[in-house]
């Protein structure tokens, strides 16, 4: 470089970010594919619901992706299968942050007794299977919903619905925060007697300012690519959910619940491959896509990491 | 004297993990009678609870199935009464092992020899191949890979069969649904530790000594490189050998995996915990014997 121009990290972190070309082309294709997604309804596409007499239809011009056993269109349910598990993956990614990051920030920071005992929280955890967890977990919401829909203050169907959805995103968001608080811990253990801690300790400034102020943008960067790598790990497990029939509840759907229902109509006479392939297809990409931006952010603001 | 110290933290831990385990399942509403075939009335309930000691005080019950536990009496299953949590496990787990050491198998065959040529290709075009095969690997769930298989191999071309559990050729479809993702995982890991090992210093004594560069990696490179393949190794085994629920649903398979899942479905207590004591010993287990493999393949790692 010829100028000498002072960057910020995350100035730095940016620029080496746009010249890794499979990072910006994933990056460039989420966005397409989120508006794509998101606009859909808008341009006239068919109702994912709508039920029809044409039931197993092949792909053909109609339903470009044939459709399913009610004969609804694939691919609308597709478009709107691969918005809820989009949003299930940032808004689970984004409760497992919040858990996380303030578990790791406070172990970290306090340190001694009240550190080593988070951090024994955090081992049993992990020597746990998380399945039990999330099941027991996301049952236990149910069961409880399922009381509130009966007696005299019964709510509604939309309101039970939220609910339902509110409970997958803490559950799945409460089993996959572990890794999180690890890595914040570590970080702040490293920066807590730094010089510039030390002095703004020195001038009276409280432990909330300290933290936030001070050792919370130091590790924006570690913690945004965690983020990113947690968001298809997330997809991933709701996934799985809906498989065993916890996660997104029909006639709604998610990437996961479409390929479970197309796995159940698998049979030895007749092959309905589209029921699995697109559905398939779509999460594979939409987790690649979303695993290289990961792994770009992760490259950018470690330099070091990888050379 | 180091894993003996190790070994006895096994003690507290494993009791903290049964003990959580053991509240946790009986905190959720409802309990495993409830989904009899015929709603079982009120005082069969009350009786059922009381021959399996459910109306205790949890702490009682808990103390009662660790004397018992120590006996090597995981109790019998709440859903399946005719026959013991050890009953089901030796039954099933055999399965499990089986079809996740092939699995594992098939992961290290698979993904060690990727991630070995992509770090030796560095920066060339079977780097980016293999990088990209390993990343795309990865997200490939067996959710999909699994009916997929099903639908090409199985049923369009009949050389596997379809599902179930007998001969070798019913191992290699669902092998491959479970290993795949773990391979993709191993290849990136191996890539990274090895691209790290050719950049130290004693790979440079050992090229400057004139090796010939086949026994600089395989020698000497390789088994350094390998040690991060080697850590994860832990718990994916714990993962894999504990069955999966996707797979052996998919292709009906009698292992572990799918009671892990119904048991904590059906609040069957009693199974719940004695899976999630067995889930935690193996990775206990397997990470202290990684860790003891670590010194071995690593002159530089000592254990205090």
């Amino acid at each position: 470089m010829s100028e000498q121009r002072h960057l910020s990290p995350n100035q730095r972190a940016w620029r080496r970010f746009r010249k890794n070309r499979p990072a910006m082309v994933a990056a460039i294709f989420l966005v397409v594919f989120v508006g794509l997604i998101l606009l859909w309804p808008l341009l006239g596409a068919t109702n994912p619901n709508a039920v029809s007499d044409a039931q197993f239809a092949k792909p053909n011009g109609q339903y470009l992706f044939g459709t399913d056993v009610h004969g609804r269109d694939l691919l609308a349910r597709i478009c709107y299968g691969a918005r809820v598990s989009l949003v299930v993956g940032v808004v689970g990614a984004a409760v497992s942050l919040v858990i996380g990051v303030s578990w790791g920030l406070v172990a970290g920071y306090v340190g001694g007794r009240t550190d080593a005992g988070m951090m024994r929280i955090v081992d049993v955890l992990y020597s746990m299977p998380t399945v039990v967890f999330v099941i027991v977990l996301i049952t236990a919401l149910n069961a409880s919903l399922a009381k509130m829909q009966t007696g005299p203050h019964a709510l509604s169907a939309s309101t039970v619905r939220m609910l339902q959805f509110t409970g997958l995103f803490v559950g799945l968001g409460a089993v996959s925060w572990l890794t999180m608080a690890r890595i914040v811990r570590g970080q702040v253990l490293s920066l807590r007697h730094r010089a510039f801690v030390d002095a703004s300790r020195v001038l009276g400034a409280t432990h909330t300012r300290i933290l936030l102020r001070h050792i919370l943008p130091n590790i924006y960067g570690i913690i945004i690519v965690y983020l990113t790598l947690t968001i298809p790990s997330i997809v991933l497990y709701e996934s799985f959910l809906s498989y065993l029939g916890l996660g997104i509840q029909p006639p709604q759907a998610s990437l996961g619940s479409l390929i479970a229902s197309g796995a159940e109509q698998i049979n030895a006479v007749r092959i309905y491959w589209w029921l699995v392939v697109y559905p398939g297809v779509t999460l594979v990409v939409t987790l690649l896509a979303l695993n290289f931006v990961g792994d770009g952010l992760r490259d950018a603001f470690d330099p070091h990491g990888d050379r | 004297m180091y894993f003996l110290k190790r070994i006895l933290f096994f003690i507290p831990l494993l009791l903290v993990v049964s003990f959580l385990a053991f509240s946790l399942v009986r905190f959720v509403p409802g309990g495993p009678f409830d989904s009899e075939r015929r709603a079982a009335s009120p005082e069969i309930e009350r009786n059922l609870k009381t021959k399996y000691h459910l109306d205790e005080p949890i702490l009682k019950q808990y103390g009662r199935f660790l004397v018992d536990a120590l006996h090597g009496d995981l109790g019998p299953s709440l859903k399946y009464r005719n026959h013991t949590v050890s009953e089901i496990i030796v039954q099933g787990l055999p399965v499990s092992l089986t079809l996740g050491g092939m699995a594992f198998c098939f992961a290290l065959g698979i993904g060690i020899p990727l991630g070995f040529f992509s770090a030796v290709n560095r920066g060339g075009w079977g780097d980016y191949a293999g990088s990209f095969l390993a990343i795309l690997v990865i997200c490939i769930p067996g959710l999909v890979i699994g009916p997929m298989l099903i639908m090409f191999f199985a049923i369009k071309l009949r050389v596997f069969p379809v599902a179930l559990w007998g001969s070798w050729m019913h191992v290699v479809l669902p092998t491959v649904a479970l290993g795949l993702y773990f391979s993709g995982t191993i290849a990136r890991l191996m890539r990274e530790g090895m691209s790290t090992t050719l950049h130290s210093e004693f790979i440079m004594t050992a090229r400057a000594k004139g090796l010939s560069e086949t026994a600089v990696l395989i020698k000497h490179a390789f088994r350094i490189a390998v040690l991060p393949v080697l850590s994860y190794s832990g718990p994916m085994l714990a993962d894999l050998l504990t069955g999966s629920f996707v797979v052996e649903n998919l292709f009906q398979i009698p292992g572990i995996g799918v009671f892990m899942v119904n048991s904590s479905l059906n609040s069957d207590y009693t199974m719940v915990v004695g899976l999630v004591l067995l889930y935690a010993v193996l990775l206990l287990g397997l990470n202290l014997v990684v860790d003891f493999a670590y010194g071995l393949l690593d002159p530089r790692v000592r254990y205090e």
